[in-house]
């Protein structure tokens, strides 16, 4: 914590109107991860709007959340190109495995889920991000072990190469294009 | 200064008659004429694609290799922003030959600089390889993905370093300002604007330099213009790849904007969702300022300006104009109802105008070129080209730039590189949630504003899903409904629980347990919703559902009649076999399932307990793509 509220390095970067509020509130939850309420107040007292106001306003949009994130905070983008590969299933895996629903947090603070819209990434879908990595064609298999490495490690780890990728270590571009085209499904 | 007219060729393909015929294509030049300098070159791409890839330690690895040779000072290691072809990402370029390499990992470094530089041997298995014939292609300009494209737009992506201005001005930029500012009152502005015909980009295609004067006429000395950059339609992403990879060019045309209606701040509205965009806008926006292009009596007249960059807190709606104005002003990003028009009154209750990044980056050269040059591109009513975002079921994903006019099947077809995997195609998704699925059988629709419209999908912000027999139309009208659902505001009702009605009967639909009634329902409850909705979200939200209903009822009634989904989605509906005489016994399926529904010794058929299968597709998966599997899981309905 910067001070006693929190929030007073922010305050030097506004104006302090109330159009700045959702700027405001971005910057706090850059700083903290989520925004908590005792900051809430104090963006309330400082830019002179009500607690409700600022809670209706910040429920509104999505990129506000009020509870920590957890450790790994993963995204699964749920735009069209990703659904129609299959992105369903990486929310159904962690609602199995860790009973994770999207906009929670686990228990022990490891794992959160968000849905996104979409990551723009579509040409690499299905996509899932973990703190900002971008995982992409994904399936429920590797999503599987991805969620197993991170459970164990902490650290998320480097995203598997792609395949084309490793092919062009083996030197066999013909073998490569054909099993691309065929994962890429 | 230059003002010869090489530094736009790229955009030169004078391509169409103004009736919309094709008559000649001329192709993309290729990146060695129009490349920068003679020095040789070696450019990464980092576009969120190319970084989510890791080619910044390809960058690294260029870096080193070329260090190692001791050619540090001769040969130069850089960046551009998006080439477009997300899907062959990272994408490596090395200028002047213009060699284009593909799927780069950090270990061919060594091997791409030795090869230009060390007299080493070429690296084919990196070059393209034409989707038919599989031969490796070199250049930049053979690809054909690159090679049917007519790139307005998109004219400096992939070619500069979007975080240095001199590149950008190397290619013109800021030449457009520079010209309205000197030689042209801000009427001639707007009228040059007017006669180009160009259409808003956004969706909706309002003609711009309509809407620029409606503002220009309206009294006040306070007035603010906007970039919407609130690319929130999934499965799009130009806007993006725009402002990451050229975010002059949108400055500039925002700034010319500024001038032609009389305001003196602007703002740049993105999705946070886009932290490399917003990065780049940043540095742009700081950059200009240096040079004199922002700020106080810019380029020595008597017109100020500033531009800040806000960053959209994550809500679909707040791309609709007067949602967005709400949002800037630190509420709920809720529509209101229009008239009074933004441009008449806008954000702070002052007039203002709001064009999307693509509407924008298209003014400059509408400017530099004038507005006959443009207007020779396109159709009757829809001037200039546009640009989609190709994705799904298609071999060559990426960011497509057409003449207006195109027919849908040269897209696919020519620059998409078809359907992979010996598919039928079966849909095209245009416009995203607000747009509709068109049938295979409509392919030589051209697009443009009003052939979209007028086949029940629209323009839209210019996402195009191709969609294979694999996929279910009905699975996909559920998920934009869904989208669009919880994306509704809630301020009006037909928008909240008109949709939501919807979505519950999809469900209904897709889970089995439709009724041959619910299909009417269906389709009256969408024209009501399209009727009674006040802002364009709700309009437009029944689209998918309608154009679904209008081009593929048969697979509704097959939903609800025959209890079937014929393309073998919706997971109520379908049922998993192994093949006996396929199987392998590999125990890769049993390994994968996640509620042990598969059961067998090794090397004998596994058994599949339906009872438990909750039809998550990991076994067919392994099954299909595995090499030691056979192949033995079937999936039907």
């Amino acid at each position: 914590m910067t001070s006693h509220d929190g929030i007073s390095a922010i305050r030097q970067e506004f104006k302090g109107e109330p159009k700045d509020l959702v700027p405001v509130l971005q910057r706090v939850q850059e700083q903290d991860g989520y925004l908590r309420p005792d900051a809430i107040r104090s963006i309330s007292r400082w830019l002179k709007i009500s607690e409700n106001e600022i809670f209706g306003v910040a429920t509104f949009y999505a990129q506000f959340r009020f509870h920590p994130p957890g450790k790994h905070n993963i995204k699964v983008c749920m735009g069209t190109a990703c659904h129609v590969v299959g992105a369903r299933n990486f929310v159904e895996v962690l609602k199995a495995d860790l009973n994770l629903s999207p906009g929670e947090t686990t228990r022990d603070g490891k794992f959160s889920l968000e849905r996104v819209a979409c990551l723009g990434c579509c040409a690499l879908a299905p996509v899932v991000v973990v703190n900002d990595e971008v995982h992409g064609r994904m399936n429920r298999v590797k999503f599987t072990e991805l969620l197993e490495t991170l459970k164990h490690t902490g650290e998320p780890p480097e995203s598997e190469p792609d395949d084309g990728q490793q092919e062009h270590a083996d030197r066999r571009p013909e073998a490569s294009d054909v099993r691309r085209e065929r994962s890429e499904r | 200064m230059r003002t010869d007219g090489r530094k736009l060729a790229t955009c030169a393909g004078s391509g169409q008659n103004g009736d919309g015929t094709v008559t000649e294509s001329r192709p993309l030049l290729g990146v060695s004429e129009t490349a920068l300098t003679d020095k040789m070159t070696f450019l990464v791409c980092e576009g969120t694609g190319c970084v989510s890839s890791k080619s910044p330690e390809i960058l690294t690895a260029l870096q080193e290799a070329v260090e190692q040779l001791g050619l540090g000072n001769k040969v130069e290691v850089g960046f551009t922003g998006c080439h477009g072809f997300c899907q062959q990402g990272p994408i490596v370029v090395v200028e002047p030959e213009g060699i284009f390499y593909r799927h780069v990992n950090p270990k061919d470094a060594p091997k791409i600089v030795a090869a230009h530089l060390a007299g080493g041997e070429p690296v084919p298995y990196l070059y393209y390889p034409h989707p038919a014939t599989k031969e490796a292609i070199p250049h930049y300009r053979d690809i054909v993905f690159y090679k049917e494209q007519q790139r307005v737009i998109l004219r400096n992506c992939g070619r500069i370093n979007p975080e240095r201005i001199s590149d950008c001005e190397a290619r013109g930029g800021y030449d457009a300002l520079r010209k309205a500012i000197s030689q042209m009152t801000p009427e001639e502005v707007i009228a040059e604007v007017r006669r180009s015909g160009l259409r808003g980009r956004g969706g909706a295609g309002f003609p711009t330099g309509v809407k620029w004067d409606i503002c220009r006429q309206v009294a006040g000395d306070e007035k603010y213009v906007i970039c919407n950059a609130d690319e929130g339609d999934p499965g799009a992403f130009m806007d993006r790849s725009i402002l990451e990879a050229d975010p002059h060019s949108v400055i500039e045309g925002l700034i010319i904007l500024a001038y032609a209606i009389g305001a003196s701040q602007g703002f740049v509205y993105c999705r946070a969702e886009y932290p490399l965009a917003v990065r780049r806008v940043r540095i742009a926006l700081q950059q200009a300022r240096g040079k004199g292009y922002l700020g106080r009596a810019i380029l020595g007249s008597d017109f100020h300006l500033d531009i800040d960059v806000f960053e959209g807190a994550g809500a679909f709606v707040c791309g609709e104009e007067t949602a967005l104005i709400a949002s800037i002003e630190g509420k709920r990003g809720m529509p209101r109802t229009r008239p009074p028009f933004p441009a008449v009154r806008g954000l702070w209750d002052k007039p203002t105008v709001i064009n999307n990044v693509k509407t924008l980056a298209s003014v400059p050269v509408i400017i530099t070129r004038g507005a006959d040059w443009f207007a020779s591109i396109g159709t009757k009513n829809s001037k200039g080209t546009a640009v989609f975002a190709l994705t799904g079921k298609i071999a060559n994903s990426g960011l497509v730039e057409v003449a207006m006019g195109t027919p849908l099947s040269s897209i696919i077809y020519s620059v998409g590189g078809g359907i992979p995997n010996k598919k039928k195609l079966k849909a095209v998704q245009t416009g995203g949630p607000s747009g509709g699925c068109l049938p295979a059988s409509m392919l030589e629709l051209p697009v443009d504003f009003d052939s979209l419209a007028e086949a029940g999908s629209m323009m839209g912000s210019g996402g195009l899903v191709v969609m294979d027999e694999d996929t279910c139309m009905v699975d996909v009208a559920r998920f934009f409904l869904s989208f669009t659902q919880s994306e509704s505001c809630g301020k009006c009702a037909p928008c909240r629980v008109g949709i939501r009605h919807l979505v519950n009967l999809l469900e209904k639909i897709c889970n089995g347990k439709g009724e041959e009634e619910d299909l009417e329902k269906l389709e009256r409850l969408a024209i009501m919703v399209k009727k009674g909705s006040l802002c364009a979200l709700g309009q437009t939200a029944p689209n998918p559902v309608l154009s679904a209903l209008r081009y593929f009822r048969s697979e509704f009634v097959a939903h609800v009649v025959d209890k079937r989904c014929p393309a073998v989605v919706c997971r109520e509906l379908v049922t998993f076999r192994i093949l006996p005489e396929r199987c392998t016994g590999c125990q890769r399926c049993v390994a994968v399932c996640p509620t042990k529904a598969i059961k067998g010794p090794r090397s004998q058929p596994h058994n599949l307990d339906r009872s438990k299968c909750i039809k998550c597709r990991s076994c067919y998966e392994v099954c299909r793509f595995d090499a030691i599997a056979g192949d033995a899981i079937v999936i039907e309905s």
